[in-house]
């Protein structure tokens, strides 16, 4: 199958989209930028491919004799097995370099102490990690660093309190070791994952499994070939594309949310760090944009800062908001005052609600003279970014933009932190099109 | 030490319904007063200027109402304003840009902008785009204080003024008329003196809202019907059961265009200063004395802008004496100490406050600066601060 | 900037820069009397009639900028209590000042004999001499050049500028001078001025042609030093531009686009206005990005402050004063902001842009207040895309190369993209 794809090297996130040669989406990866931005893209573009086998998988497993009504079912465990195999994988990486470390003079005082104590704790990971693949427990994050990162402190801080070496040490240990693990890549092929994964799946007649070991090694097989690849993004001058290959994030953003949502005429995206909005034409070119200024001001980050002021989740702050009784108006948005600000509102008998409810009003509005500097809102409105999955924003989003634009088809993009990729793998088909169509 | 938190006087009775009528005054953004007003004559027009200071004489004999433009205050959401401005220009002009994009300055025929600063200049022009039907004008101060040249191209400038609202009225301005517009704002000064002054001496009977928000009126209110509104308040006032209580006596500097929020001067109140003088809404009563009632009367207003005209930071300082002139008003007002606070990103205020310090360090008198947005709404971080600078000079009073 | 532009005319401005500062350097053994003033509205050829010496703050300020001293010097001014929020030239030229006054010859500049503060299209003029006024003992005089409001220059407006020349600040100069201005010469000089002007205006106007043989901006401000600084009615200039015209003009017979600090650029791929004046601290970083993208600015307003001649203002020897007049009320940042979209507008068609950019800089209000209805109007006006970015004069805190550049990069691929679908 000819592949396209197109990598979106973000400031937190990196992602990855594969469309084949109809534009269709066929896998997507995401990991977290880290230092090495090469290797958060290879990361990224691996998970994409492994997504795309995987679409293939599904596709064969729903027509393949032998598996039956349970093929959904069967996918599902095959697919939290693979990803099981590809936990373990690190884990035992992790724990190599974390024995390797262990060697060195930082540890010579409590060196068997701590050996006893990763021990203890990998174990506890296993366990967490069998729980959570095994379909008993809800994934916090996709990203090994955030789930093996809680699951080891959690045991550290027992092993510290059953009086082995204290939590910061332990702690240390991991620190230390983490970032090396990131960097480093699977080394186990595709199909020898999946295998592996499939000796997982319980519940399964050995007929099933026949069959599906037949389908598995014919997906495993298929050759999947990347014909071009366009990288966009704020790290996308990183990436080792020729120039022609890079693409700026906006107009990727903007044919994404075109390609997403057809009729979309604007485009707002609120994400961690930026803030865009982008007027698109029938075709999804981009007309004009804006971008906001310096500051992170009315961003993402901003709700995320007053989440930690409050100690709690970030997706708790939009169902506390609704629960607002009054309309309270907040001026400033600026990130740096936003703990301030709160801490104030609380003392001067404010309440917590509306507090939060002001706050994501405050941010909309900081949108909305983004959107006005663009030339407006015009219909389709199509909402992006991380922000777009608080039902807060949402609502404050939907009333203002009612109330200064009157009554517009807003589009929410839930999945929507792969729109600048989307556009940049069909930057990627266009333009290996255009190539063609020119030789 | 302990931060003074007293509350500021209640006016009740007849006192506090005046108080109120100015309050909704300050809150009437959609200019209901001068719809009303014009209402009354269909033949009736309104023009609209912007800080620190126009000849409202000249407007006023044309025959129109000159309604002072000062912003939003904390009392508007800016929707579209923010979309004209980068965050580095100062808060005023979004929500100007605010009220004129939504509608409501409709009651006014006309727009003077004086010149002031690049922000209220560009302004002006942004007008003349976005309201291409209203008449717009420049007023373009000079700031060649000589008679003979900056004060007959200030004569050309009144001129001009004076054709444009006579278009809208059809009233032409005589000297006669002109002389008759001095009378009344003659009148005015004479009462904001007054006013002053027992400000001055009894700060308690004048709290510093009220004493704004009778400042504020005058920008929407004719002028007779001001100067009735600032005598009543001060029989009023007089007869309060009004206690002085132990707070320090401060001058404000910086806030002539930018208006402070009045959650700000009730902090400031709260926090044990009493303000004896200040320089909001400057425009009232840039030339506080009396201007001659007879002979040529735009000789008589351009001498008072040249001559008469108080000093502020968008008034080119010819003779370098802003300095001396801070202190001798600071001494005149018995202000123990100073506040130099400033809009944020107010170019003018901003650059003579290393000025204002310097002089009042010299003198040994007191000060403290800070920033604050027309919208400014945590006070928290200027009560400590104004609450600390006054607990100070309680306790070790001024150098 | 001598490896940008490795022309003759280039090396003939480095040697009349040299000499003039070489001049102040010696100004007071020579007896030289020295005039602190700015560029918009400046009266050079009063002050050069009077044998009088000028320095400009503002020049002071963008070199030291692009020697990166700039950053320092604000944090100078800064520390002795101005404002994080205010123009960051009166900051740095504050905190050269306390420094040592150190001029970009590595020489300290001469202190000022009077301050001849024309005030022309920045209110920020008047404020910046007021804290000078109170660092030297010296005279001040000044001129108040009245703005453009109803975008036209009035018969009082000129008679005021005139008047004030004729009786305050032509008298204050003589003064200082110990002798009379020179009228016979005065007319000389402004013909020489008005030759120099031509030769200017037929250079920017070469960017019609395609390619162009200039960049109107990054190579602009270049081209502007001499006519814009001391050397307006000196031959000294007339020279310099006869030089540059017969440079270009051997470029467009050529076929050349425009010298980089990277050679000749080979492929015109946008032609850009721009509205606003440059970084100076990552000038060359700023000036990359453009021409890294094929991006030629064929027209800019910032080449327009020191004196707008495109529109067929010329110095007119035959009335001094009124011409002066006319000359500082006409210098960009005194035109109405109608009058301004009207000129971007101009440009956009007349050089066959596709489109202009806005570069924003926090510390002049003159030209920023405003900006964001200057590009809605001229997108509706032109149908051509608007960008926008934003940065400072000169300080190093308000550039960030990673958010231009990637405004920029955006922005030009959107014109591209665009200029495809059509």
């Amino acid at each position: 199958m000819d592949c396209f794809v197109g990598i979106d090297l973000g400031s937190t996130t990196t992602k990855a989209v594969i469309v084949d040669a109809n534009g269709r989406i066929v896998g997507r990866g995401i990991t977290n930028s880290r230092s090495n931005y090469d290797v958060a893209a290879q990361v990224a573009r691996n998970e994409a491919f492994t997504n795309a086998r995987f679409d293939m998988l599904g596709q064969a497993l729903r027509h393949e004799a032998g598996i039956g009504e349970s093929g959904a079912a069967f996918e599902l465990a095959l697919t939290a097995g693979y990803r099981h195999e590809c936990f373990l994988g690190q884990l035992a990486r992790l724990e190599d370099h974390c024995r390797r470390d262990l060697d060195s003079d930082r540890y010579t005082g409590d060196r068997r102490a701590m050996g006893h104590a990763l021990e203890v704790i990998m174990d506890g990971i296993r366990k967490d990690a069998a729980a959570v693949y095994g379909g008993g427990a809800a994934a916090r994050s996709d990203f090994f660093r955030d789930l093996a990162g809680a699951s080891y402190i959690e045991h550290a801080a027992h092993v510290a309190r059953e009086g082995g070496p204290a939590f910061d040490r332990l702690v240390g240990l991991f620190d230390r070791n983490i970032i090396p693990v990131e960097n480093e890549q699977e080394t186990r092929t595709f199909a020898q994952l999946l295998m592996a994964a499939l000796d997982r799946v319980s519940d399964v007649s050995p007929a099933q499994r026949n069959a599906a070991s037949g389908v598995l090694r014919r997906v495993a097989a298929a050759d999947l070939r990347e014909v071009s690849a366009v990288g966009t993004g704020y790290g996308r001058v990183r990436l080792p594309f020729p120039k022609e290959n890079i693409r700026s994030e906006i107009l990727c953003h903007g044919l994404g949310a075109h390609l997403l949502f057809p009729g979309t005429r604007t485009v707002l995206d609120i994400g961690g760090q930026d803030t865009k909005a982008i007027q698109v034409d029938e075709n999804g070119v981009v007309t004009s944009f804006q971008m906001n200024d310096r500051c992170a001001a009315g961003c993402g980050r901003y709700l995320g800062y007053i989440a930690d002021e409050m100690n709690i989740g970030l997706h708790e702050l939009g169902p506390l908001a609704l629960g607002a009784r009054r309309r309270i108006k907040i001026n400033s948005t600026c990130t740096v005052f936003a703990g301030a600000e709160f801490r104030d509102r609380l003392a001067a008998g404010q309440a917590r609600e509306d507090i939060v409810a002001g706050l994501h009003r405050a941010i909309i509005l900081r949108a909305m003279s983004l959107l006005a500097r663009s030339g407006g809102i015009r219909n389709e409105f199509t909402f992006t970014g991380g922000v777009g999955r608080n039902a807060a924003a949402v609502k404050a989003l939907a009333e203002v933009a009612q109330d200064n634009y009157g009554s517009l088809t807003i589009n929410i993009a839930t999945d929507s932190i792969y729109t600048g990729a989307i556009g940049a793998a069909t930057f990627a088909l266009r333009g290996a099109v255009q190539g063609a169509a020119r030789n | 030490m302990s931060l003074a938190t007293q509350e500021a006087p209640m006016a009740a009775g007849e006192l506090a319904d005046l108080v109120g009528s100015a309050t909704r005054l300050y809150e009437d953004l959609e200019l209901k007063a001068v719809r009303d007003w014009k209402a009354n004559d269909p033949a009736r027009r309104a023009i609209g200027f912007l800080p620190v200071y126009v000849p409202r004489e000249v407007i006023h004999a044309a025959g129109a109402l000159p309604v002072g433009i000062m912003g939003g205050g904390d009392q508007i959401e800016i929707v579209r304003g923010d979309s004209y401005f980068q965050s580095y220009i100062c808060h005023l002009p979004r929500s100007v840009i605010e009220l004129a994009v939504s509608g409501r300055l409709g009651a006014l025929d006309g727009f003077v902008f004086p010149s002031i600063c690049d922000v209220i200049r560009n302004l002006s022009g942004m007008f003349k785009v976005l309201m291409a039907e209203k008449w717009v004008h420049y007023l373009d101060l000079p700031q060649n204080f000589d008679r003979a040249s900056g004060g007959k191209f200030y004569r050309h400038e009144m001129a001009t003024i004076a054709n444009g609202v006579s278009a809208l009225t059809g009233i032409e301005v005589t000297n006669e008329r002109l002389r008759d517009s001095i009378r009344l704002y003659n009148e005015n000064r004479r009462a904001l003196a007054d006013l002053q002054a027992l400000r001055v001496q009894s700060p308690w009977l004048v709290p510093a809202t009220e004493y704004y928000l009778l400042l504020r009126a005058s920008y929407l209110l004719p002028p007779e019907a001001h100067t009735q509104m600032v005598r009543d308040y001060m029989r009023l006032s007089r007869t309060s059961q009004r206690h002085a209580q132990d707070n320090i006596r401060v001058m404000v500097r910086g806030a002539f265009c930018e208006q402070p929020p009045l959650g700000l001067l009730r902090t400031l109140e709260r926090a044990g200063c009493y303000l004896v003088d200040d320089d909001f809404v400057l425009g009232a009563r840039f030339i506080p004395e009396p201007l001659p009632e007879d002979g040529d009367p735009w000789q008589a207003l351009i001498d008072g802008f040249l001559y008469k005209s108080l000093p502020t930071a968008s008034k080119y300082d010819v003779n370098a004496t802003k300095e001396a002139e801070v202190v001798q008003r600071a001494r005149d007002v018995r202000a123990d100490g100073v506040l130099l606070i400033a809009p944020s990103f107010c170019d003018p205020a901003l650059l003579d406050q290393p000025m204002l310090a310097r002089a009042l360090d010299k003198a040994g008198i007191p000060y403290t600066s800070f920033k604050y947005a027309e919208d400014t709404g945590q006070f928290q971080v200027i009560r400590e601060q104004a609450g600390t600078f006054a607990d100070a000079i309680k306790l070790w009073g001024t150098k | 900037m001598t490896t940008a532009v490795k022309d003759l005319s280039q090396d003939r401005q480095k040697q009349m820069i040299s000499a003039h500062y070489a001049k102040l350097a010696r100004a007071r053994e020579d007896g030289r009397k020295v005039v602190y003033t700015f560029v918009p509205g400046n009266l050079t050829e009063l002050l050069n009639n009077l044998g009088l010496l000028p320095v400009l703050p503002e020049i002071n300020a963008l070199q030291s900028g692009m020697r990166g001293k700039t950053g320092d010097y604000i944090h100078i001014a800064e520390k002795a209590g101005h404002s994080e929020d205010v123009c960051t030239y009166v900051k740095a030229d504050i905190g050269m000042l306390k420094s040592g006054n150190v001029g970009p010859t590595g020489e300290p500049l001469p202190k000022p004999d009077l301050l001849l503060l024309s005030y022309t299209g920045c209110f920020t003029f008047l404020k910046w001499f007021e804290l000078l006024k109170r660092e030297y003992d010296c005279p001040v005089v000044m001129l108040h050049v009245p703005y453009q409001g109803d975008g036209r220059i009035t018969e009082p407006m000129r008679k005021y500028v005139a008047d004030q020349l004729r009786d305050e600040v032509i008298p204050a100069l003589e003064k200082l001078a110990g002798r009379k201005v020179d009228y016979d010469l005065l007319r000389e000089q402004l013909k020489l001025s008005a030759l120099a002007e031509n030769d200017l205006v037929w250079v920017l106007e070469s960017a019609k042609h395609r390619p162009s043989p200039i960049d109107a901006y990054f190579g602009g401000v270049y081209y502007i030093g001499p006519i814009f600084t001391s050397f307006r009615g000196t031959t000294d200039a007339v020279e310099y531009y006869q030089l540059l015209h017969g440079e270009i003009q051997q470029r467009l017979d050529d076929g050349l686009g425009p010298v980089t600090p990277e050679g000749t650029l080979q492929e015109e791929k946008y032609r850009i206005v721009v509205e606003g004046p440059p970084n100076w601290t990552s000038f060359r970083e700023f000036w990359r990005m453009f021409y890294g993208e094929g991006a030629v600015v064929v027209a800019s307003s910032y080449t327009k402050v020191g004196g707008l001649y495109d529109r067929g203002f010329r110095h007119d020897p035959s009335r001094p004063l009124e011409t002066l007049a006319d000359y500082c009320m006409g210098c960009y940042t005194n035109l109405s902001l109608p009058d301004r979209i009207n000129l971007l507008e101009k440009y956009i068609n007349d050089y066959a842009a596709d489109g202009f950019l806005i570069n924003s800089v926090k510390s002049c209000n003159s030209f920023s207040a405003g900006q964001l209805l200057i590009l809605r109007e001229l997108e509706k006006r032109t149908g051509r895309s608007g960008g926008f970015i934003e940065s400072d004069l000169v300080d190093p805190r308000y550039f960030s190369a990673a958010n231009i550049k990637n405004r920029l990069e955006s922005y030009f691929q959107m014109v591209e993209a665009k200029r495809a679908r059509s």
